[in-house]
């Protein structure tokens, strides 16, 4: 009985102590504290906490401060408990490591601010440094070379000298250049190779990074990082009229986009056709519909949104093109200045029936993964909506180049338009192509709602702000003349983005409008002027 | 000539001057619905002037709605001295000869005693001379450039003082800032604003080299070289941040274009003056983690106040996703406050209400008071706030007591020893240095 | 001379419409000055602002009617025209305000004092005066109507290239007066006016003075444009406009009608701005805004284009829709019904309002009037000639 008694009590203590050894350190451990002041919801005891917790060496920390940084760290304020909600949805305690089940109501996330996300991205990098995940060490690379916190000198080396791919070796080997360049007792000669590699690098940031370079460095460093410093900057200013070139490209894409549908419209057909920036607009609320649905739906498919876009938003624009063409613009037909009244009118509706429908403020039409973001291309940053924009463009254009040029509609259409009467003579049904060519003019226009809904407001009053330019560009190229709309508009873009660093923005584009009417003064027919009897009419 | 007229006259056939008779009294028929129409006697009518169509729909449409609920809350409440309101809501088209000309109307015509409208100081400006002319009350719910007082007008926005120099201070204090774009719509405000900025950026040893002003036009869309700028500003080794008081429509492509062009907060944070939840709503916030906002009421802010607000808000307009912003908040005490100085003159009668308005306290909604101050502008706190992914703010930073809105700005040479005083002095452009009414005399 | 130009060009339809114009000039005034507010006659003063706009508004409809109307010159950028001719009497009542202004600087206006602009920029001397106001609110205008004509119409920049160009030039001007450092208020433009030649703009008897200004220029405006479009220049106009190259090789110098006038137009245009600005208390750039060019257009379309009665009928019926949807119960719905208007005006009544009752009523009147007098029906077949394709 005894026996049993204290073999009983032996084995509580044992479990007792089992626990303790658990469960104290759990509880009153230094990582278990500083994780805890991240419950205290104060932006200094939180950076404190991030500071003791990236020195702690526990191998939570930096699944921790990842999961601050994308706002997944919460906090219990009256446990002063601290839960991470993993990427995978699984929650754990961030002290402890084991797994939660549910959170409770009162758990708020934890917040951060400007100071300490770079605070995090700093401990980040140098936790992450020797990370086996190649992007991580990368961006940890480059962060280390933003803030060159000199104790992260060992680490940086050790990186460097285990580091096997070249590209993360080269940002390793500048972060390191970084933090020797601001080291006090680094060497001169040291300090003086640093300064070549961060000129070798040439960008922004490292011309950040040597204006960095205080009057207390020694003379010689000062001279050597001024030397690169200048020598960067020529560097960039050359590469800045490639940068130039290039948004102007990218404008004159947005143009030609918008003005495309205007040139066989208007161009073509002769109809000045004041509802054309509505078709854009409907273009874009089908989009923004299209991903609405997915959102609710389907949001795997969020990627292709703008694939299954594309061609709704030319149904839709197109429909209500043909529907306009019978009911309003074909009892209009040599009389072109009264569609311009007709339609006006039309887009007043479709502006104010847009507005009823989906409410006067903007919508949100989200970028696919693949339009986000930007590239380097030498020293300039290339944005993928843009590029992917210019791309469009040029692909829309040769489709619509060759429908008119090879198949039987497109045929029918150029006959249509160039001698109408000659046209219905040999058989062709003039007043069903007359409808087609309008559909499929603002059903390009609706084609370009869904691009330009990546880079600008989806409102009702979004079409209102191109219809000024795709005029200018159709009459500057020539009406008429599909090519002349693609030199037109890429001249107007290209000039604009040259004048604008000068000139700035709104000078820039007086500028333009004037060069415009000057211009027209001396090819009072646009660019690529038609000739011949068609002409006068 | 004369001998031309008479015979053409004598020859008018009947039937044509009956045709011109039958125009000019068709005319004037036509014009009756503008004949001053009584008002009912059982009803005080509340004039509701902000453009439902053109650009400046996408803002104001909002501040229509919220006057509607507030009205429809108060008549649930018996409405007013024992009357219900009514509103009477007209549309200026964003046109602004038409704000005056709407303006007139309802004081005129619909006899309204209270006028809760304008976005944008153009609209105000437009309308300013007929409140004056045929005294009626105005409340201005946006926040504008200040150097403006009077005695018709009641500013419930924030003056310059209450947003602009409070995120100036957070940026230069927290995040240790030494370098300023200021980026703004070319308009009044921002250029104010802008000019305000730099001289108290001046004032505390920044240098001119450190500080890029630069304007783009309205609707602005083609923000990448504009961006690629900031970021070349940026990369002069000195911590750099963009005070943005770029308007409405423009906001949207250029954060696009940031996010896109990979300008993080922690990089360079952006501050702006005209983004709120409205705004954010038609983006994808996520890009923009951090960038910041400074206003004197979000709707993240959690009082039982807001959260009453946001509710009902939400219930009256069936739609569980309706954000709330700034200005409706600044409706909202308006419209309380004139309620209550209604109650207190026992009137609605403008010169009454006029005089009892300075002094009027009400809570706002973020756990203060808002006092109606002798220059006709209000008490408000300041907020700092950081985007959040989900196209809320974060509260990081809050003035620690309430600001009185200024009227007139300290740090323009113009207006430095300028008041407003509606009480004391009854002057909107009292010279605090020649004691006399009149500006700055000459 | 004169009275030969005035008894050719006036008709009998010209007559009756300067009659009504004259009578409503007269007669709103007198009804909001002398009688009581409670009498059923009676015009309160905000109505009689209202009616003076749409007359501006109507000077402007007939300038345009003038050039496109007789001429076939499309211009979709006459609103800066008007918009000049209200700046340069924007810019007079500014400099009257003087030390009442809100920082009471005797000489700049608010904005500049605002802005910490020290003097006066030299565009803005000679604006204290108001002759030399008076004198800019026609030149300014011209000039740049003139300016602009020489160069487009000499390179021969017709039809819609024309539009396009008068469109990047109202467009570019907009853009240049948004600039606050353009000097002219930017976008809150020019407003706050105290007084005109010592006059209270806000008192009742100023308003009535100037809607009857404002009338008595509709009416002088009408009767140039009579005078222009019954003359031999008028017929050339109109031959420009049906067939610009015949009339080119038949030896006239095309150029030089169009030039005139264009000229003319931008003139009456800025007359029609500049008696606008003191009714509605506020110039900016947004008058500059293409789309009020456009609309401009409208109203003559819609009243009828080639008829100058209908240019000025179409502005006051545009006009006052637009007052009289944008309140009360339909202020949602406004845009639905102005544009209706227009679809519907253009696709049922192709020739405006007046064109077709013109050519409703024209049959049954000669009908009617055939034992009427010879030199009457002379005179009717002589105008005639205003409209060939929608004979009067």
């Amino acid at each position: 009985m005894l026996v049993h008694c204290s073999d009983r009590v032996r084995a509580l203590l044992l479990a007792v102590l089992l626990l303790t050894c658990l469960v104290v350190p759990a509880l009153a451990g230094p990582f278990e504290d500083s994780v805890a002041k991240f419950a205290n919801d104060d932006f200094s005891d939180t950076e404190a906490a991030i500071g003791e917790v990236a020195s702690s060496g526990n191998p939570l920390a930096s699944t921790i401060l990842s999961a601050l940084q994308d706002g997944r760290l919460s906090a219990d304020p009256d446990t002063k408990k601290i839960f991470v909600t993993r990427s995978d949805g699984k929650i754990i305690d961030a002290a402890t490591g084991a797994a939660v089940d549910k959170l409770s109501d009162n758990v708020a996330d934890v917040r951060v601010n400007n100071r300490l996300r770079r605070a995090i991205e700093a401990a980040l990098g140098g936790l992450t440094l020797l990370s086996s995940d190649p992007a991580k060490r990368l961006a940890a690379a480059q962060s280390v070379f933003k803030s060159h916190e000199e104790n992260l000198l060992p680490t940086v080396e050790s990186a460097l000298a285990k580091e096997t791919n070249k590209s993360i070796k080269q940002a390793l080997a500048e972060a390191r250049a970084a933090i020797i360049l601001f080291k006090s007792d680094a060497s001169d000669s040291d300090k003086l190779d640093a300064i070549a590699v961060i000129k070798a690098r040439g960008d922004q940031e490292a011309l950040a990074l040597l204006n960095d370079v205080g009057t207390d460095q020694p003379a010689l460093v000062t001279k050597a990082a001024s030397s690169a410093i200048s020598s960067i900057q020529s560097n960039l200013a050359m590469w800045s009229m490639v940068q130039n070139a290039w948004y102007g490209l990218s404008l004159g894409s947005v143009l030609l986009l918008a003005a495309i549908g205007l040139a066989i419209t208007f161009g073509v057909m002769g109809v000045i056709n004041m509802a054309h920036g509505e078709m854009v607009m409907l273009g874009a609320y089908t989009t923004f519909v299209v991903q609405e649905m997915i959102r609710t739906r389907y949001p795997a498919l969020f990627d292709y949104s703008l694939l299954i876009a594309v061609p709704l938003a030319f149904l839709v624009a197109g429909a209500i093109g043909v529907v306009i063409e019978r009911t309003i613009i074909r009892f209009l037909y040599g009389r072109p200045l009264e569609t311009l009244l007709a339609t006006w009118g039309l887009s007043l509706v479709l502006q104010q029936a847009v507005r009823t429908m989906f409410g006067p403020t903007n919508r949100e039409v989200g970028n696919p993964s693949w339009m986000s973001g930007a590239f380097e291309l030498g020293q300039i940053t290339i944005t993928y909506n843009r590029l992917w924009i210019l791309c469009f463009t040029l692909a829309v254009f040769a489709i619509l180049l060759a429908m008119l040029r090879y198949t039987a509609l497109g045929l029918e259409m150029r006959a249509v338009t160039q001698n109408r009467r000659m046209a219905a003579s040999m058989g062709i049904a003039t007043s069903r192509v007359d409808a087609l060519t309008f559909g499929l003019g603002s059903g390009i226009a609706g084609i370009a709602g869904v691009a330009l809904s990546q880079i600008d407001n989806v409102s009702p009053n979004l079409g209102q702000s191109y219809i000024i330019d795709s005029f200018m560009v159709v009459v500057f190229g020539g009406v008429g003349n599909l090519w002349g709309t693609l030199v037109g508009a890429f001249t107007l873009g290209i000039a604009n983005k040259f004048l604008e660093p000068v000139a700035g923005a709104v000078l820039g584009k007086i500028a333009i409008l004037v060069l415009i009417i000057l211009f027209i003064q001396k090819r009072p027919r646009g660019l690529f002027a038609l000739k011949g009897r068609a002409v006068e009419a | 000539m004369l001998t031309q007229l008479t015979h053409d006259i004598a020859t008018m056939t009947r039937r044509r001057a009956l045709a011109a008779t039958a125009g000019l009294v068709l005319g004037l028929a036509a014009s009756s619905p503008f004949s001053p129409a009584q008002a009912a006697d059982d009803t005080i009518k509340v004039g509701v002037l902000h453009s439902l169509s053109g650009t400046m729909a996408i803002s104001e449409t909002t501040l229509k709605d919220t006057i509607l609920f507030l009205i429809d809350e108060q008549n649930k409440k018996g409405g007013v001295l024992g009357k219900k309101l009514e509103a009477v809501v007209v549309d200026p088209a964003s046109n602004w000869p038409l704000f005056a000309e709407k303006a007139r109307e309802l004081i005129t015509k619909d006899k309204v005693a209270v006028v809760f409208g304008c976005w944008t100081s153009v609209s105000r400006k437009s309308v300013l001379p007929v409140f004056k002319e045929l005294n009626n009350i105005l409340f201005y719910p946006v926040q504008y450039e200040g150097e403006e007082s009077e005695r018709n007008v009641f500013y419930t926005g924030a003056a310059p003082n209450q947003q602009a120099i409070p995120a100036v201070d957070y940026l230069m204090k927290e995040e240790k800032v030494k370098r300023w774009v200021l980026e703004g719509t070319d308009y009044v405000y921002p250029r104010t604003t802008n000019k305000i900025l730099e001289a108290y950026l001046k004032s505390k040893g920044v240098a001119p080299e450190d500080i890029m002003i630069n304007y783009t036009p309205f609707g602005f869309s083609d923000w990448q070289t504009e961006v690629s700028k900031i970021k070349t500003f940026g990369s002069a080794g000195k911590k750099t941040a963009v005070v943005s008081t770029i308007n409405g429509d423009a906001n949207v492509p250029f954060y696009k274009e940031l996010g896109n062009q990979g300008i993080k907060a922690t990089d360079i944070p952006v501050v702006a003056f005209s983004v709120g939840e409205e705004e954010l709503a038609g983006i994808d916030t996520k890009p923009l983690l951090g960038h910041l906002a400074a206003w004197n009421y979000f709707e993240s802010i959690k009082t039982p106040a807001n959260e009453k607000f946001i509710k009902e808000w939400q219930a009256y307009t069936k739609n569980p996703k309706r954000v709330t912003n700034d200005p409706m908040e600044a409706h909202y005490i308006g419209f309380n406050m004139w309620v209550k100085a209604v109650e207190k003159a026992g009137s609605t009668d403008p010169d009454k209400v006029i005089d009892a308005l300075p002094g009027i306290e009400t809570p706002n909604l973020t756990g203060g008071v808002a006092k109606m101050l002798p220059n006709h502008h209000i008490t408000k706190p300041v907020f700092i706030g950081e985007i959040k992914g989900n196209g809320q703010f974060d509260v990081v930073w809050k003035t620690p007591g309430l600001v009185a809105g200024d009227a007139w700005s300290k740090e323009l040479e113009g207006s430095k020893d300028l008041i407003g005083d509606w009480v004391g002095k009854k002057c909107g452009n009292w010279n605090t240095k020649t004691n006399k009414c009149g500006g700055q005399g000459s | 001379m004169t009275p030969h130009i005035l008894t050719r060009s006036l008709d009998r339809a010209a007559t009756s419409f300067i009659l009504i114009v004259a009578a409503f000039g007269v007669l709103i005034p007198l009804s909001n000055l002398l009688l009581l507010p409670g009498s059923v006659f009676h015009v309160p003063t905000y109505l009689v602002a209202l009616w003076g706009k749409y007359v501006c508004y109507a000077i402007l409809a007939l300038s345009i009617d003038l050039i496109w109307g007789y001429c076939g010159i499309l211009s979709l950028g006459h609103g800066a025209f008007f918009a000049l001719g209200g700046y340069a009497m924007g810019m007079y009542l500014m400099r009257q305000i003087g030390s009442r202004g809100v920082y009471g600087n005797p000489v700049l206006p608010d904005f500049m004092v605002f802005l910490n602009w020290d003097k006066l920029p030299w565009y803005w001397y000679g604006f204290d005066k108001f002759w030399f106001a008076a004198l800019m609110v026609l030149l300014v205008p011209g000039l740049l109507a003139f300016c602009f004509g020489w160069l487009a119409f000499r390179s021969r920049v017709t039809g819609v290239y024309l539009s396009i160009i008068t469109q990047a030039m109202t467009y570019a001007l907009l853009l240049g007066f948004f600039r606050n450092d353009f000097g002219f208020g930017g976008n809150n433009g020019l407003t706050d006016f105290k007084d005109i030649l010592g006059f209270n703009v806000q008192a009742e008897g100023t308003r009535c003075a100037l809607f009857l200004l404002s009338c008595l220029a509709l009416v002088i405006t009408f009767v140039i444009c009579r005078a222009v479009v019954t003359s031999k220049l008028g017929k050339v106009l109109i031959a420009v406009r049906d067939a610009e190259s015949r009339t080119r090789f038949l030896g006239y110098r095309v150029e030089s009608y169009k030039l005139f006038v264009f000229t003319l137009s931008a003139c009456m245009a800025g007359v029609a701005g500049a008696l606008y600005v003191p009714q509605v208390g506020i110039i900016n750039p947004s008058e500059f805004a293409p789309g009020n060019s456009i609309e401009a257009v409208i109203w003559v379309a819609v009243g009828g284009r080639g008829t100058l009665v209908g240019a000025a009928l179409g502005a006051f019926v545009v006009n006052y829709a637009k007052t009289f949807f944008t309140s009360g119960a339909l202020a949602p719905y406004w845009l639905f019904m102005l544009g209706a208007l227009f679809i519907l005006v253009t696709l049922l009544l192709p020739k405006g309002i007046v064109g077709t009752f013109n050519s409703w009523w024209e049959p049954r009147r000669v009908q009617r009037n055939s034992c009427i007098a010879a030199d009457e029906a002379s005179a009717a077949r002589e105008d005639g000639v205003g409209a060939p394709k929608m004979a009067e």
